[in-house]
């Protein structure tokens, strides 16, 4: 059952994420890469990190892209507009942003991690319980760290809000 | 739904005999069509009951006359009627999405019924993290709303799903937070366990533990989910006095009913978890009588159309609020008090 599920879900991941790249419709791209996130949070399950998955699709297909549609509408953009080609120095950056990500990908896979046995048994490494053990000990600093970043930028789009108004 | 599987099976051995894949897949398709059928009738009664009980605040009688008995059968009569008529789709809409829209906004709100415990025994799957799933599944309800209001190629379309995103992401953060005290209170965010903690009786109610911050916040709780659900006097995104009919001004037909049944099957849903968080869920308020079997569906459907009811006669008592008294509500009242109950039964933790 788990690897019929498992390409299932890997194969609306790609098809979906190659949809979102390839598709012309901004709105369209959007929706396919909410079921990118979704194929995404169902790995994420088959994994036994259900917490995580949920917080996946909360955060980013609740919340994020929500708003991405949001201001998609609002900006009404056409689907010609998402027709001209970026050039010049975008261009060459995400050129040079992708060709990094094919290495990072080859040397992976290469590295023999991809070729690891399957573990038996129950994994509790996505458990809530564990995940929040690790947060407030292991990773507690970055974890505060975040939090900091967080309010900041809170703050920093409440001034540029403020701004606007004067 | 192990234990659901084993009650219905119980002695049925040529159900044994199946591998487990087959099974599982009997189970979950006989499930999705019975809790499909319940979600669908449960809407129907909600449209009866909306009718019937605004009737009375307002001095009248409502439907009399369809079915005989007080018109009860005046709301299957408008279903047969929706999926007769003719379904208009506007010449410049996105005819893909307008299509999709209501099916999204339906199956969100259908999916979330999976976790909701009817019965200790009486729930399709018993997830460790079942509150969380609801919360993340319900979420997608506004990504229907706004691809319905831009589908269909009209401002006030456009309008309404731009205030509904807007009131839902707003109002989740209160709804998630007093859900947070609960899972504090409880230290799961196993629906089941919730109620195990709560069952023996009305006074272990998780609504008086932590006096008074569990109080406070399941009326945040039901005052967010009121807008969440877009319901008076939070119902911006379909003010017909301004927006026409908000995000569904061009539907009609089945794809109209279908928004209107996710709304009803929507406060069920709400009223389900209200209940299951605050209220003893299934279990009985007078302690072991009638605790038992069946008369758990009894008691959580009991306590739900209580939430409904009171979710009825807000609407037909109190006018439509202002947009900015919307954002008000949800940032400068409902979340700080929210944090005010977290806060609290911290310190009534640690003490």
């Amino acid at each position: 059952m788990i690897p019929i599920l498992f390409f299932f879900f890997a194969a609306v991941a790609i098809a979906s994420g190659i949809m979102m790249i390839v598709h012309r419709n901004p709105i369209y791209c959007a929706l396919f890469l909410i079921l990118t996130l979704f194929a995404v949070a169902g790995l994420y399950v088959l994994l036994n990190a259900p917490f995580i998955a949920a917080v996946h699709i909360i955060v980013y297909a609740g919340a994020i892209m929500v708003l991405f549609l949001f201001v998609i509408m609002l900006l009404d953009l056409k689907s010609e507009t998402s027709r001209q080609r970026p050039g010049g120095l975008p261009r060459i950056l995400s050129i040079i942003m992708s060709g990094v990500l094919l290495a990072e990908l080859v040397l992976f896979l290469r590295s023999g991690t991809a070729n690891l046995p399957l573990v038996e048994g129950d994994l509790i490494i996505g458990s809530t319980k564990e995940i929040g053990n690790l947060l407030f000990t292991e990773y507690l600093f970055p974890f505060e760290i975040t939090s900091v970043l967080l309010l900041s930028s809170i703050i920093g789009s409440v001034i540029l809000a403020r701004l606007k108004l004067k | 739904m192990r234990e659901l599987i084993t009650t219905l099976a119980n002695g049925q051995t040529f159900l044994a005999n199946l591998p487990e894949v087959v099974l599982n897949i009997i189970f979950i398709s006989l499930g999705a069509v019975v809790l499909t059928t319940v979600c669908a009738v449960l809407a129907l009664v909600g449209v009866y009951m909306e009718r019937k009980v605004s009737a009375h605040i307002q001095d009248r009688v409502g439907p009399m006359y369809v079915g005989g008995f007080h018109g009860w059968l005046q709301t299957a009569a408008d279903a047969l009627k929706l999926l007769l008529k003719e379904d208009i789709v506007p010449a410049l809409a996105d005819k893909k999405l307008h299509f999709f829209a209501p099916i999204l906004v339906f199956g969100a709100t259908l999916a979330t019924f999976a976790v909701l415990p009817f019965g200790r025994h009486y729930v399709m799957s018993d997830m460790n993290i079942g509150i969380l799933y609801i919360l993340a599944i319900s979420s997608l309800v506004v990504i229907g709303t706004i691809l319905a209001g831009w589908a269909s190629n009209n401002k006030w379309s456009l309008l309404g799903a731009m205030r509904s995103a807007a009131q839902v992401v707003s109002f989740e953060i209160p709804a998630s937070l007093a859900i947070l005290v609960i899972i504090m209170a409880v230290g799961s965010m196993n629906l089941g366990e919730i109620v195990n903690v709560q069952v023996g009786g009305i006074h272990k109610w998780l609504i008086w533990k932590f006096f008074p911050f569990n109080l406070l916040a399941f009326i945040i709780y039901f005052i967010a989910t009121l807008a969440e659900t877009n319901r008076a006097p939070f119902d911006l995104p379909e003010a017909e006095s301004e927006i026409v009919a908000g995000f569904h001004t061009e539907y009609s037909g089945f794809k109209w009913a279908a928004f209107f049944l996710a709304e009803y099957a929507n406060m069920f849903m709400v009223g389900v978890v209200g209940a299951t968080l605050f209220l003893g869920g299934w279990s009985s308020p007078f302690g072991d009588f009638m605790n038992s079997g069946p008369f758990q569906i009894f008691w959580i459907f009991a306590k739900a159309f209580g939430l409904i009811f009171v979710q009825i006669w807000i609407r037909w008592t109190l006018p439509r609020v202002r947009v900015d008294q919307l954002m008000y509500t949800s940032w400068k009242v409902l979340t700080p008090f929210a944090f005010v109950a977290i806060i609290g039964v911290g310190f009534y933790m640690i003490l």
